[in-house]
């Protein structure tokens, strides 16, 4: 290679500053998964003919074995309105979100609050690669491979204390790197909340990364929520504030539209959306070859009912939907 | 019945075939690109090209429309008599992208769940209101031919005021398929709103001015 060659090396085969960033967690995972590294290292590469799944990671709901989401769609077609609200928006305008550094205020009902940096809220652990169907309230899903940390794990060690019966979530909320705010299209911030039991069930990830990669601005860099038997939108991304509350905490697209989002927003094929079915949904998944994504029915929970159901136990989904 | 032919004049054949070629353009990119997705895998149409077919489709439908219906006073406004020879060709570019959208829909996104339809319709404001606009624009596209504007006489203009209904119903069915972010349709709905307010006044203003004239 010549110099002049060197100097041209295009800037995206350089490692990017996140990633590089967060080499020990994106080692840690690959030593984990070997297979991923294979998988992940170029959008080109056929999606893994087929993910081994043990029988203990099947009942636990953490690994599926259908067919993936190619990373170019998971990474150009997203909702995050504080970038636009096209679906490639996000990809085009999200380069201008700064990730780094990157400060969590985690406070409320606990023990021990504080605002740390995103290395010393993840220290000491290790990230895990979670294959989970996304489901999003519009009518597709995705089945999308995560790394990220259970988010019990880290809300434990902020010792939660018995009046912290949910946990509230909010997103960066700077219109200098989110052209998106100025537009009203909700009540800015972005907020989420899960109950308390919600938050610590061991499939609730805190993610870090996809495909093996430090997660891209556009899919809420660098520190989002993944919870999998719910609508996407309860993923909230770029997460600066946790805060554990004692009632319900207010969620922008209950905020927006409290008949058509509930706080829960389990996803449930029998409770419609007042102006469309959820009954069925547009998988985007599987070969480049695919020219039409398939319809397939929804399941209840998403298909997590074995894991989470017994969340719910007793409540009158139609009425908490 | 032999119809007294009217030779065409070479200036508005010519205008005639840029019309349909500009009107043909948006499909001709649509199919070139799914033929693109379907031989590279590239994602030309996004990762949902079912649903960017859909949208895509719906949006020329509606803008013919806007189109066709401002053809009316775009002729008032500037005396231009000769564009109305146009106006029938886009109301029918209207009912084409309209009846593609209605059929991706159906054979696209439905596909195996095609029953869906009929739940849809029946439960979905957003589809029920989209449904009835295409199903009021067939007898429109059915009688638009000189033969049948001829048959009804007068009944023909009175028939196809349901137009106004139709862009009404499309407009709303843009408007209450978005989550929040409306800025789209209601940009379509202010048009649309200017365009039939602009006939209202003109009927409303008409008899005054004619009065006062007379008098």
């Amino acid at each position: 290679m010549t110099l002049r060659d060197a100097l041209n090396i295009p800037s995206g085969e350089i490692t990017g500053e996140a990633v590089y960033r967060d080499r020990r967690r994106v080692l840690a995972a690959l030593g984990l998964f070997p297979t991923l590294g294979i998988a992940g290292c170029s959008e080109a590469a056929p999606p893994p003919s087929k993910v081994v799944v043990t029988p203990e990671q099947a009942k636990s709901g953490f690994r599926t074995s259908e067919e993936q989401t190619r990373e170019l769609d998971a990474t150009t077609y997203n909702n995050f309105y504080e970038f636009g609200t096209n679906k490639d928006d996000p990809a085009n305008a999200a380069k201008t979100l700064r990730t780094s550094p990157w400060t969590v205020a985690v406070g409320g009902h606990c023990a021990k609050p504080g605002k740390l940096s995103l290395d010393d809220l993840l220290k000491g652990l290790t990230p895990q690669e979670r294959i989970y169907r996304m489901r999003c309230v519009e009518g597709w899903s995705m089945v999308i491979p995560w790394l990220g940390v259970p988010l019990g794990d880290v809300l434990k060690r902020f010792e939660p204390t018995s009046k912290a019966k949910y946990v509230a979530f909010t997103t960066l909320d700077d219109p200098k790197q989110m052209p998106g705010l100025r537009v009203p299209v909700l009540d800015w911030p972005y907020r989420e909340g899960l109950r308390i039991d919600e938050a610590m069930h061991p499939l609730t990830l805190l993610a870090t990364g996809l495909y093996g990669k430090a997660l891209p601005q556009q899919n809420g860099a660098p520190l989002r929520l993944v919870v999998p038997w719910k609508y996407g939108f309860k993923g909230i991304k770029s997460i600066v504030a946790i805060t554990f509350v004692e009632n319900m905490p207010k969620t922008s697209w209950n905020m927006s539209q409290s008949s058509e989002y509930g706080f829960f927003s389990n996803v449930n094929p029998a409770v419609d959306h007042p102006r469309w079915s959820q009954k069925t949904e547009r998988r985007i998944a599987g070969s480049a070859s695919k020219l039409f994504a398939e319809r397939i029915p929804t399941l209840p929970f998403n298909g997590y009912a074995d894991q989470v159901a017994s969340l719910y136990a007793g409540m009158d989904l139609k009425k908490w939907f | 019945m032999a119809k007294p032919k009217r030779r065409a004049e070479p200036r508005i054949v010519f205008a005639k075939i840029a019309v349909h070629l500009a009107a043909l353009t948006p499909l001709a990119i649509l199919l070139w690109q799914v033929w693109s997705v379907a031989k590279t895998g590239s994602n030309a149409l996004g990762a949902d090209p079912v649903a960017e077919i859909e949208h895509r489709l719906g949006l020329w439908a509606l803008r013919f429309l806007v189109i066709a219906l401002a053809i009316t006073p775009l002729r008032q406004l500037t005396g231009w008599n000769v564009l109305i020879r146009f106006r029938r060709m886009l109301g029918l570019y209207a009912f084409a992208y309209a009846t593609l959208h209605f059929a991706a829909y159906l054979g696209l996104d439905l596909r195996g769940y095609w029953t869906q339809i009929f739940e849809d319709i029946a439960k979905r404001p957003y589809i029920t209101v989209g449904f009835i606009a295409w199903l009021l624009l067939v007898p429109l596209a059915v009688t638009s031919t000189a033969g049948w504007i001829k048959r009804l006489g007068r009944n023909w203009a009175r028939l196809h005021k349901l137009v106004y209904a139709v862009a009404v119903l499309a407009v709303l069915h843009f408007w209450w398929l978005v989550k929040s972010d409306i800025r789209e349709p209601a940009l379509y709905a202010g048009i649309i709103a200017l365009l039939l307010g602009w006939r209202i006044w003109k009927r409303w203003a008409r008899p005054r001015t004619s009065l006062s004239a007379r008098a």
